[in-house]
C-alpha cells in the first residue's frame, strides 16, 4: 500500500493495552499528542527506568526482557499444549438467556479470532441436547441395520481398519444467526454465526459400510443416524446424500475428535446443518420413509408465514461474513486495514465473495485464501483504507451453483421473520468515526 | 425348545459373531449382529408406528408418572416455560379438527409449544421412549411411556380423562394432531438437487440510492454478553469494546478454583449460578442463607445425597448419588466459604 506513508510516531504504539477506550478513541480521532505521555509513563512501569529513556526509542527494544535473559522452560512440560495464557479472550461461550439448562445449550465459536479456515477442536462450537459424555472407545459400537442383507456391528477397531479418507468439511448449526431473524439480539460475531466450525475430518465413508453390510437398493430410500447419549439423538438423511459425500468419522485435525464433539465416534454430513452429524453414532439404519424425530417434527423446522412449518430442511445456504472487523470491536486507528472473513456453502464450492463498505452501494471482489474447498469455511481478505468517516461493512457471497447469498429484505420477503432456522442474510456492521463497529441490519 | 436345540442356536449365534459376512469386501472386519442386540438398540418408531411394542396407559397412571418424574421441568400441566419450553397450549378444539394451528395463521401465538408442532404423535412415543426422563433417560417401560403420553395428549384435550393409550389406538390419535396437516417438504432445503427459494442478483456499481437501517444493538443490550474487551484478542488490528468492569483483552487469568471444574464435572453448574439463580438458587445466596447455621455443612451434603424438598421455589433438586462423598463435602465447604472463583 504504497500511499500509505509510515508515521514516524508508529513505535509509541505499543503500550495501547495501558490506554482506556476514551484514549484509544482519542488516538483514532488524530488525537495522538497526549500518547507520548501514556508511553512515557507505561514505560516507568514497565521498565522502571527514566522517563529520559524513552526518547530513545521502544524500551521493548531497548530494555531486554526476562525471556531473553534467563533459561526458559523444558520440553514436554506440558504434554499436550495449550494456548498462550494472553489467548484467554478467545474461548467458547454461551449466550446469556438463550437457554436455560447447560445440559442441552450451545456454546459458540470465537470466530472474531480464529484465522483461515480451520476452528482449533477446543473452539469448536457445542450444542448437545442431553450433556455430553466422554465415552470409553473400547466399549462403543457401531450397528448397522434394516433393509440390508445383513445387520452388522463394528468395533473401534473394525472401523479403524477400513480404508479411511480426511476431508475438511464445515459445519453450521441449522439455528445460527436465528437469534437475528427478526432484529439485532447480540453484539458480536462470536453470538451472531459462532455456531460455525470447520475441521479436517478422517473417517470411512457410510457407502463402504453400507455395502459392506449388503444394503438393498431397490427398496432403501433413508437412513436414519442414531447417537449413544442420553437422548439418543436421530435424524434421517435420504440415501442418495448417505452415498454421495457422508462419512462416519473418528478422526478431527490430526487427533481423535474431542468428546464434546462426539468421541470416538460422529457423523460428518457435509453441507447439512449440524444436528445431523449425529455425535457418538451407536447405529445406522436403512429404511424406506424419512422417521419424523423429534428434532425433525418438534425442532429444527422453519415457521413460514403462512404458518406451514417446513419439516426435514437440511441443507445450509450459501453464506458469508466478516470476521474483522466485526461487532464490539473498535479499529485503532484510522489507515490500512485487511478485511477478513469466511463464506461457505452447503451446495459446493464459494465461487467469489464480494465486500461492500458503503452499505451495499458498491461492491468489490475480496481475495478467496487457497484452499477453496467444496462445502468447507473459504477464507476472504481485501485490502481497505480507512479515512475515518463512518461506513458500513457487508459480504456476500455466490457459490458455484451460482447462487447469490441474499439481503435481509430478500430473504423476510419469502420466508418471513418467525423461522429461527437457516437464516443466511447478508450481515452488517457498521463502523463509526470513534472506530467502533455494531452490529445493525441494513435494507 | 429342547436343551439341543438352545444349544444349537446358541452355537449358530457365535458362529455367526465369530465370523465375517459371505459378501464383505473387507476379511475380519466387522461381524454380524444378534437378533438380541438389534432388539436392545433398534428402538425407533416411525410415523406408520413401525417399531413401536404393545402395550397400554391411561391418563390416571399417567397423572402420578407425570408428577413424579416430570413435573420438576415440565410443570403439573406440561405449561411450564421455566427449564424447556412449554410442551402443551396454544392449539384449540378447531385445530384437532382440522390438522392445523390457527395460531400461527392469526400471528397471534406468544410462543410454540410442543403440541403446536409435532404433526406426528410416533415422534412423541420415540422421544420419552429414547429420552425421558432428562436424568434418566430410557428407563421407562412401554406402558409407562403410553401412560405419559396419555396424560400429555389430555392436557392438549386431544383425547378424554378416561382415555387409555395403546397401539391398537394410537393412529387414530395420531389423525388428532392439532397440527398434523401442517407441514411440508415442498422447499429446496431436503432434497439433494434442491432448488433454492431466496433470490438475490450480485449488482456491483450504484446498487442503492439510500441506505435504511433496520434494527441496531439497543444500548442497554451492549454488556448483555459480558465485557467484550475480555472476548478479544490484547493485539492485533482491533481491541474489543469496554462494555463492562474487566481486565480487558490479552491480561492472563488467574487459576480457576479447583472447585470450579468439581462443580461442573459433578453436573452442579447446570442448575446453580456462582452468583446467579439459573433453576436452583445461586451458591453465594446459599452461603448467605447459611452464614450462621453451624449445621449447615452435614444438612447440605445430606441434601446433595438424597435431593432437595424445593425450599428456594418450585423446582426441587433431584438426588444426586453419582457424586462421591468427598467431592459433595469439599464442594459444600466450599460453597460456604462463599465459593472463590480463583
Amino acid at each position: 500500500m504504497s500511499q500509505i506513508t509510515p508515521r514516524p510516531g508508529r513505535i509509541q504504539r505499543a503500550p495501547e493495552g495501558f490506554l482506556s477506550p476514551e484514549q484509544i478513541r482519542e488516538v483514532s480521532a488524530g488525537r495522538r499528542d497526549f500518547l507520548r505521555t501514556a508511553f512515557a509513563s507505561a514505560s516507568m512501569v514497565v521498565a522502571g527506568t527514566s522517563v529520559a529513556r524513552a526518547a530513545d526509542g521502544d524500551p521493548a527494544i531497548l530494555t531486554l526482557p526476562e525471556h531473553s535473559t534467563t533459561l526458559g522452560r523444558p520440553v514436554a512440560e506440558r504434554p499436550y499444549g495449550a494456548p498462550s495464557q494472553f489467548e484467554a479472550g478467545l474461548r467458547r461461550r454461551e449466550s446469556p438467556g438463550l437457554t436455560r439448562v447447560a445440559g442441552s445449550s450451545v456454546s459458540f465459536s470465537p470466530l472474531q479470532g480464529l484465522f483461515g479456515i480451520i476452528t482449533p477442536s477446543g473452539l469448536h462450537f457445542e450444542r448437545h441436547h442431553q450433556g455430553w459424555h466422554d465415552i470409553d472407545p473400547a466399549r462403543h459400537r457401531l450397528m448397522i441395520n434394516g433393509l440390508v442383507k445383513e445387520a452388522r456391528v463394528y468395533t473401534m477397531d473394525d472401523l479403524m481398519r477400513l480404508p479411511s479418507v480426511s476431508r475438511i468439511h464445515f459445519i453450521e448449526c441449522g439455528a445460527n444467526t436465528g437469534m437475528e431473524w427478526g432484529n439485532v439480539a447480540v453484539p458480536t460475531v462470536q453470538y451472531s454465526h459462532g455456531m460455525l466450525s470447520c475441521s479436517e475430518f478422517t473417517g470411512v465413508p457410510l457407502s463402504v459400510l453400507l455395502d459392506d453390510c449388503g444394503i438393498d437398493r431397490k427398496r432403501a430410500k433413508f437412513v436414519l443416524a442414531e447417537g449413544a447419549d442420553g437422548s439418543s439423538m436421530t435424524r434421517t438423511i435420504s440415501l442418495d446424500r448417505a452415498l454421495d459425500d457422508v462419512l462416519v468419522a473418528w478422526g478431527q485435525n490430526g487427533e481423535m475428535l474431542r468428546p464434546e464433539n462426539g468421541y470416538p465416534l460422529r457423523l460428518v454430513v457435509p453441507g447439512v446443518q449440524g444436528v445431523s452429524w449425529v455425535k457418538w453414532l451407536r447405529r445406522i439404519e436403512v429404511g424406506d420413509q424419512p422417521w419424523a424425530t423429534k428434532d425433525e417434527a418438534v425442532h429444527y423446522i422453519d415457521l413460514m408465514p403462512d404458518g406451514t412449518h417446513r419439516q426435514y430442511t437440511s441443507i445450509q445456504e450459501c453464506k458469508s461474513v466478516i470476521t474483522t472487523p466485526s461487532g464490539g470491536q473498535t479499529l485503532l486507528d484510522k489507515g490500512f486495514h485487511n478485511i477478513t472473513g469466511l463464506a461457505w456453502s452447503g451446495r459446493g464450492k464459494v465461487k467469489r465473495v464480494d465486500v461492500s463498505v458503503d452499505g451495499g452501494r458498491n461492491w468489490r471482489t475480496a481475495r478467496l485464501e487457497t484452499p477453496v474447498l467444496s462445502k468447507a469455511l473459504t477464507r476472504f481478505n481485501i485490502d481497505w483504507v480507512w479515512d475515518g468517516s463512518p461506513a458500513i461493512l457487508q459480504s456476500r457471497a455466490i457459490d458455484e451453483t451460482g447462487y447469490v447469498q441474499p439481503t435481509y429484505a430478500q430473504l423476510r420477503a419469502v420466508r418471513g421473520t418467525r423461522s429461527i432456522y437457516h437464516n443466511n442474510a447478508i450481515q452488517s456492521w457498521k463502523l463509526a468515526d470513534s472506530g467502533d463497529v455494531s452490529n445493525v441490519q441494513v435494507f | 425348545m429342547s436343551r439341543f436345540s438352545e444349544l444349537l442356536v446358541a452355537g449358530c449365534l457365535i458362529a455367526a459373531a465369530a465370523g465375517a459376512s459371505a459378501n464383505s469386501s473387507f476379511p475380519g472386519v466387522g461381524r454380524a449382529a444378534t437378533p438380541a442386540e438389534v432388539k436392545a438398540w433398534d428402538i425407533d418408531v416411525r410415523p406408520d408406528f413401525k417399531g413401536l411394542p404393545p402395550g397400554k396407559g391411561s391418563v390416571d397412571q399417567g397423572i402420578e408418572l407425570w408428577e413424579a418424574k416430570c413435573t420438576a421441568c415440565h410443570g403439573s400441566f406440561g405449561e411450564s416455560n421455566e427449564v424447556f419450553t412449554p410442551l402443551v397450549g396454544g392449539t384449540t378444539k378447531e385445530d384437532i379438527a382440522t390438522g392445523r394451528v390457527g395460531a400461527y395463521i392469526r400471528q397471534d401465538a406468544p410462543q410454540r409449544s410442543t403440541l403446536m408442532k409435532v404433526p406426528t404423535l410416533s415422534t412423541l412415543w420415540d422421544y420419552i421412549n429414547r429420552a425421558m426422563p432428562w436424568n434418566a433417560p430410557k428407563s421407562l417401560s412401554p406402558d409407562e411411556v403410553y401412560a405419559v403420553l396419555a396424560y400429555l395428549l389430555h392436557l392438549g384435550e386431544i383425547v378424554p380423562a378416561d382415555f387409555t393409550l395403546s397401539d391398537k389406538n394410537i393412529a387414530e390419535v395420531q389423525q388428532r394432531m392439532p397440527n398434523r396437516n401442517g407441514m411440508t417438504t415442498k422447499h429446496g432445503m431436503w432434497d439433494i438437487k434442491g432448488k433454492p427459494d431466496v433470490k438475490n442478483v450480485a449488482c456491483m456499481k450504484n446498487c442503492k440510492t439510500q441506505i435504511t437501517m433496520g434494527s441496531s444493538l439497543p444500548d442497554y443490550a451492549r454488556d448483555a454478553h459480558g465485557n467484550l474487551a475480555d472476548q478479544n484478542r490484547g493485539i492485533g488490528a482491533v481491541r474489543g469494546q469496554q462494555t463492562s468492569e474487566g481486565a480487558g483483552g490479552g491480561a492472563a487469568a488467574p487459576a480457576p478454583h479447583p472447585a470450579m471444574e468439581l462443580m461442573k464435572k459433578s453436573g452442579c453448574s447446570g442448575c446453580h449460578g456462582i452468583a446467579s439463580k439459573i433453576l436452583g438458587p445461586s451458591l453465594r445466596d446459599i452461603a448467605k442463607r447459611y452464614k450462621d447455621d453451624r449445621g449447615a455443612e452435614s444438612q447440605l451434603i445430606g441434601r446433595v445425597k438424597a435431593g432437595g424438598s424445593g425450599s428456594w421455589g418450585d423446582v426441587a433438586m433431584p438426588p444426586q448419588a453419582h457424586v462421591s462423598d468427598a467431592d459433595t463435602a469439599a464442594l459444600i465447604k466450599w460453597i460456604l466459604s462463599g465459593s472463590p472463583e480463583n
